[in-house]
């Protein structure tokens, strides 16, 4: 019985691995393949199956004139717009977050409990529905394809889960350490600054590389809401999906794309090892 | 502690939220109440003409409707069971535990369009490695361009791209669980299945509705997989609502419909939301 569990365990584990190891090594071969080994029927190994160049790296940086992709600017656009919005949300969300987690606030029906699930809920919303008028409404007022208007956008996107977040970790910080600090003279914002924020540091972490994380992989609004003068990395690596695919290309930047991100899924493990993010999800 | 302070504090957020939430959903309305289209851009008024279209004339965004729920609903469930199966084998001690965890949760990393342009390669019929190993049992399914498998081939996708994120909730439950109901077990020496039915997944049960909702709030936005995927065919046996929408509205520019459609659709969500989560609630935890 044992002895089944465990080959059952490790059988599950190795399947699951290949499952999601296959995409990435696929696109590592592929990207170092060039017109003939793509279309010329299914290769796998270097050297063996197919001669390997470099061919399909070096025209991501090439400019568009040459022939080349150039994803340069698009990456840093995307991370400038990605990077933004997370910081401007998670100040704001933790502001907002602290507040639902230490006052009481009471309008008519509403609620602390009310105004958290004002902020979470906006994920229900599909940005369908959002789409339609942030397209009139950005063109009305000139940021349609610009990086502003994206940042504005994905605040939106971002804030409910900066919000989500904090406020279960500000609840899970103990109420007595603002109040020794208050006790002890500081006004509420220095008791905020000084004390509660330096004690909430993996919380920020967490919700930072959660901002970071939707932020990085939206595709949706930067495909509808830009167009020439700024593009942002997803978009520009789909507009590479057209008729004649440059298989060898598009691998390179979708691995390109991909590896910041991988330094986030350390992070994200280290902070769920430690059990900094049990009480986000109650 | 009750100084006018907290309003410092919660009314940036807030409001920043509200600001930019509350043209957009009042257009939204306003906006399906008018017959805005690309021959007569504008907010004229013409009453409930398209609600009254969309229930009695579009069988389209219906077939849309029900295809997204069969897809989200088989998609959290193959993600719920895996991503649970995953998390509990990870959660105890076994070898390179760190790499495993961190290897399930990069493929949330990763942006979904981007892989899904990968995937397309993968399951190209005659280019793709799927169909090229799969010649050796003389098969060839047609990935993307089969009515019924490019459905599957939309719920692989989705599987490899979200199950992370659902054993990274279940994973963070798991550890935080109290020890003590497992000593219990443990003495009275129950089997792992035994434990697994009377203690763990009992104890998981609240943690499991949050996640399963979340989950199914996210998947019932799919959208860009699809349309890099499938673009929502062949014909429109891939097409969910939010795609269905983004053709009328922003590639036919039936603006004023499109709008009735996201609006029906934001108010069916919110219902069909409310209410699993009550189910769950009551299943799971049989309150």
């Amino acid at each position: 019985m044992d002895k089944l569990y465990i080959f059952l365990k490790y059988f599950f584990i190795v399947v699951w691995t290949v499952f999601v190891v296959a995409p990435f090594l696929w696109a590592l071969t592929t990207s170092f393949k060039d017109f003939q080994s793509v279309n010329g029927g299914v290769t796998y190994i270097p050297w063996v199956d197919f001669e390997p160049n470099l061919e399909g790296w070096k025209v991501l940086i090439k400019s568009p004139a040459k022939g080349g992709v150039d994803i340069i600017e698009p990456y840093f656009n995307s991370m400038f717009v990605t990077c933004t919005a997370s910081l401007i949300s998670i100040i704001l969300g933790t502001l907002s977050a602290y507040a639902l987690s230490r006052y009481t606030f009471k309008a008519g029906f509403v609620k602390n409990n009310d105004i958290t699930f004002f902020f979470i809920s906006q994920r229900i919303m599909p940005p369908i529905v959002l789409s339609i008028p942030f397209f009139l409404f950005l063109s009305s007022i000139n940021l349609l394809d610009s990086l502003t208007g994206l940042i504005v956008v994905y605040i939106v996107l971002l804030m409910p889960i900066a919000v989500w977040i904090m406020v279960d970790f500000f609840n899970k910080v103990p109420r007595e350490i603002d109040e020794t600090a208050l006790i002890d003279g500081c006004n509420p914002y220095q008791a905020f600054l000084k004390v509660v924020l330096p004690n909430s540091i993996p919380g920020l972490i967490v919700a930072g590389m959660f901002c970071i994380i939707f932020g990085w992989i939206d595709f949706f609004f930067a495909f509808i809401l830009t167009f020439t003068e700024v593009q942002l990395l997803p978009v520009k690596i789909v507009a590479l999906n057209s008729s004649v695919t440059p298989w060898w290309s598009l691998s390179a930047s979708a691995l390109v794309s991909v590896a910041p991100l991988i330094i986030v899924a350390f992070i994200v493990e280290r902070y769920l090892s430690k059990g900094n993010l049990s009480g986000a999800i109650k | 502690m009750n100084f006018k302070h907290k309003y410092f504090f919660l009314f940036p957020g807030l409001f920043v939220l509200i600001g930019i939430l509350i043209f957009p959903i009042i257009f939204v309305v306003r906006l399906s109440l008018s017959g805005w289209n690309s021959y007569n851009p504008g907010l004229d008024y013409i009453g409930l003409e398209n609600y009254i279209r969309l229930f009695t004339d579009d069988p389209r965004f219906w077939e849309s409707f029900f295809r997204l729920s069969f897809l989200s609903v088989t998609t959290v469930i193959l993600q719920y069971v895996i991503g649970f199966a995953l998390a509990h084998m990870v959660w105890k001690d076994i070898k390179f535990k760190r790499f495993f965890r961190v290897l399930f949760l990069v493929p949330m990393m990763t942006t979904p369009v981007i892989m899904t342009v990968i995937w397309r390669t993968f399951f190209h019929e005659s280019l793709g490695p799927v169909n090229d190993i799969l010649s050796v049992f003389g098969v060839a399914p047609k990935w993307l361009t089969d009515p019924v498998i490019a459905k599957f081939t939309v719920i692989i996708v989705e599987v490899w791209q979200w199950t992370p994120f659902m054993f990274l909730l279940l994973l963070a439950g798991l550890l935080s669980l109290p020890k003590e109901p497992f000593l219990a077990a443990a003495i009275d020496g129950a089997s792992p299945v035994r434990k697994f039915i009377y203690v763990t997944f009992p104890l998981m049960a609240p943690i499991s509705i949050g996640a399963i909702i979340i989950r199914l709030i996210e998947a019932s936005k799919i959208m860009d997989t699809v349309y890099v995927l499938t673009s929502g065919g062949p014909g429109t046996s891939t097409e969910t609502s939010s795609f269905y929408i983004f053709i009328k509205g922003l590639r036919e520019f039936q603006m004023g419909y499109a709008a009735s459609m996201s609006f029906t659709y934001l108010i069916i969500m919110i219902i069909s939301l409310t209410i699993i989560a009550k189910v769950l609630t009551k299943v799971l935890l049989k309150e």
